[in-house]
């Protein structure tokens, strides 16, 4: 390839990134600053509400994975379902949400949370007792609007000046 | 007197072959070439695929309707988007489900924002391919960071979105979501013109892309390619416009096309789309209607016996779902016409005659994803 001039490009470049250089950074050090996410976040748990849920297994049928487990008896006395199991294998669930939305109670959420690594695989099979909403685990706003409108506003990189110069 | 015979010196090399991949950081993910090469020159190409084969096609016939769809995001994971409303295309086409107004118009949003933070990344990543490494490909994954944070607003999460539905799209968008996409649509073209002034007349790139890698248009054509590739060897053929799926026919826009058909025709198409795609969006965001965003579909979705085929402009190509149904909860057959898989048929034409430095900038600029490619 010819050029007339040669040079002229790669310094138009240059002046690119020594801009660049100028600007503040828009990445944040994560585990001591933290930005909020989404007020619809499909975190990592499933959370259940005891009260609301009345056994009807629509959940169960909607996951693809088969990673809730449900099992039910009848109470004769008060002729309704009582649910004995309910289980969620979160090493297997893909936090798809297609459970919460099937639900026709209201009953089933996803959680806020989104640090659940842990050290055994045992731990991550959440049982009746695990998976009740407590102050430290939210419940996301996804698929319920009302609840979304509670927790913090997403940070947003484009809410973000540091580092911009392009306003138009 | 003895005239001294000069010797001629020939030399001949034996051709042999060089396995490229399947585990090289330039092949975007576990993809093999099999070059047979005489000294640098690359004299022929084989593609081996299959790396990735996760059965994903096997998988969804055993699943209802509405359970592909988290399957769809795992196929090209870098425009999940796109497959999901293709997917859902495909569905309502073979249902006759019909979609609400909003739900149309927000599909579009959704689809032309992936289109750009895919460009950006097929982008960024044949530039680092060429040796401007990852100073570009980072100032993109920055822009593309802006539309994940409005990805992650509507659905609640940066890769694997599920949100599309069949008969619309899974919630209304947050009342936060326009004004920070009108933000974002301020401050692009801007970017943009940053990446322009960065390596639009870069002597090395230049010497580096122009004229390597040719597709001719007739081949192109032949070999079924679409989407950059194919417009970059000239033809105007866009589905968003031959076909004109969803609401795409209300929008004003033009189709980038290039010239030679060479690598960097193909990033200029690319970086044109992006400014097209910003158009679109400025368009759908004047005139989004009120109101419903699903309309009523029964949780087991039972379609006739027949079959479909949904189809749209998917940032990489023509993406098609074609389904057939026997009546049940699942399909039948769920096939997938992966853009990438067919334009990469295109790449021992290509390559050959070409040196092996130049092997990976040429594949780097069809853009392809794995993914998509073995499913
Ligand atoms: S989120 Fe998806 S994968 Fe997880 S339990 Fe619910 S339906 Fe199953
Ligand atoms: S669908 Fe809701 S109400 Fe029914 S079993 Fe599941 S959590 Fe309980």
């Amino acid at each position: 390839m010819k050029f007339e001039r040669y040079g002229i490009g790669i310094a138009k470049g240059l002046s690119v990134t020594i801009r660049h250089l100028l600007r503040r950074p828009i990445t944040t050090q994560y585990p001591e600053q933290r930005l909020n996410p989404s007020r619809r976040t499909r975190g990592n748990e499933l959370i259940w509400d005891k009260d609301k849920c009345t056994g009807c297994g629509t959940c169960a049928k909607a996951c693809h994975i088969g990673a809730i487990h449900i099992s039910t008896s009848t109470n004769q006395v008060d002729n309704k379902y009582e649910v004995q199991k309910y289980e969620v294998d979160t090493g297997y669930c893909i936090f798809c949400g297609l459970c919460v939305e099937a639900c026709p109670f209201e009953a089933l959420f996803l959680s806020y949370d989104y640090e659940c690594a842990r050290y055994r695989r045992n731990d991550l099979l959440h049982d009746k007792e695990k998976m009740v909403e407590t102050p430290e685990r939210k419940v996301s706003g996804y698929f319920y609007p009302k609840r979304a409108a509670k927790l913090p506003k997403q940070s947003l990189l484009v809410d973000n000046d540091r580092g911009k110069r392009h306003e138009r | 007197m003895e005239t001294t015979k000069t010797k001629e010196i020939v030399i001949n090399t034996e051709p042999f072959v060089v396995n490229f991949g399947p585990a090289h950081p330039s092949t975007h993910g576990v993809f093999r070439m099999r070059m047979t090469l005489d000294g640098e020159v690359i004299m022929d190409m084989e593609p081996v695929f299959g790396y990735l084969h996760r059965g994903l096609e096997k998988l969804a016939e055993e699943r209802t309707y509405t359970s592909c769809i988290p399957l769809t995001d795992r196929l090209d994971y870098l425009a999940p988007m796109s497959n999901n409303l293709a997917y859902c295309l495909a569905v309502e086409k073979l249902a006759g489900i019909a979609v609400p107004e909003r739900a149309e118009y927000i599909r579009v949003i959704i689809a032309e924002l992936q289109r750009i933070a895919s460009h950006l990344c097929a982008v960024g990543f044949f530039l680092n391919d060429c040796g401007a490494f990852m100073t570009p490909v980072l100032y993109m994954l920055r822009e593309r960071e802006r539309i994940l944070d409005l990805f992650d607003m509507v659905c609640g999460q940066r890769l694997t979105y599920n949100y599309m539905r069949v008969g619309g799209v899974s919630q209304d968008i947050p009342e936060e979501f326009i004004p920070a996409l009108k933000k974002f649509l301020k401050e692009m073209p801007g970017w943009l013109d940053e990446y322009e002034r960065l390596l639009k007349d870069n002597e090395i790139l230049l010497a580096r892309a122009k004229g390597v890698g040719i597709l001719p248009r007739d081949l192109a054509i032949n070999i079924g390619a679409s989407g950059p590739v194919l417009r970059a060897s000239g033809v105007r053929w866009d589905i968003r416009r031959a076909d004109p799926y969803s609401i795409y026919d209300r929008f004003e826009f033009d189709i980038p096309v290039g010239t030679a058909g060479d690598c960097y025709d193909r990033y200029r198409v690319r970086v044109e789309e992006m400014r097209q795609s910003l158009r679109i969006l400025r368009q759908a965001i004047k005139d989004l209607p009120r109101g419903e965003v699903r309309s009523e579909v029964p949780h087991l979705i039972r379609p006739p016996i027949g079959e479909a085929y949904g189809h749209l402009e998917g940032p990489r190509g023509e993406l098609g779902f074609y389904l057939v149904s026997d009546g049940s909860i699942a399909p039948y057959r769920f096939h997938v016409r992966a853009p990438t898989f067919i334009n990469l048929t295109a790449l021992a034409d290509m390559m050959r005659g070409w040196k092996i430095a130049d092997a990976i900038l040429i594949f780097g600029s069809i853009d392809i994803c794995m993914g998509e490619v073995d499913r």
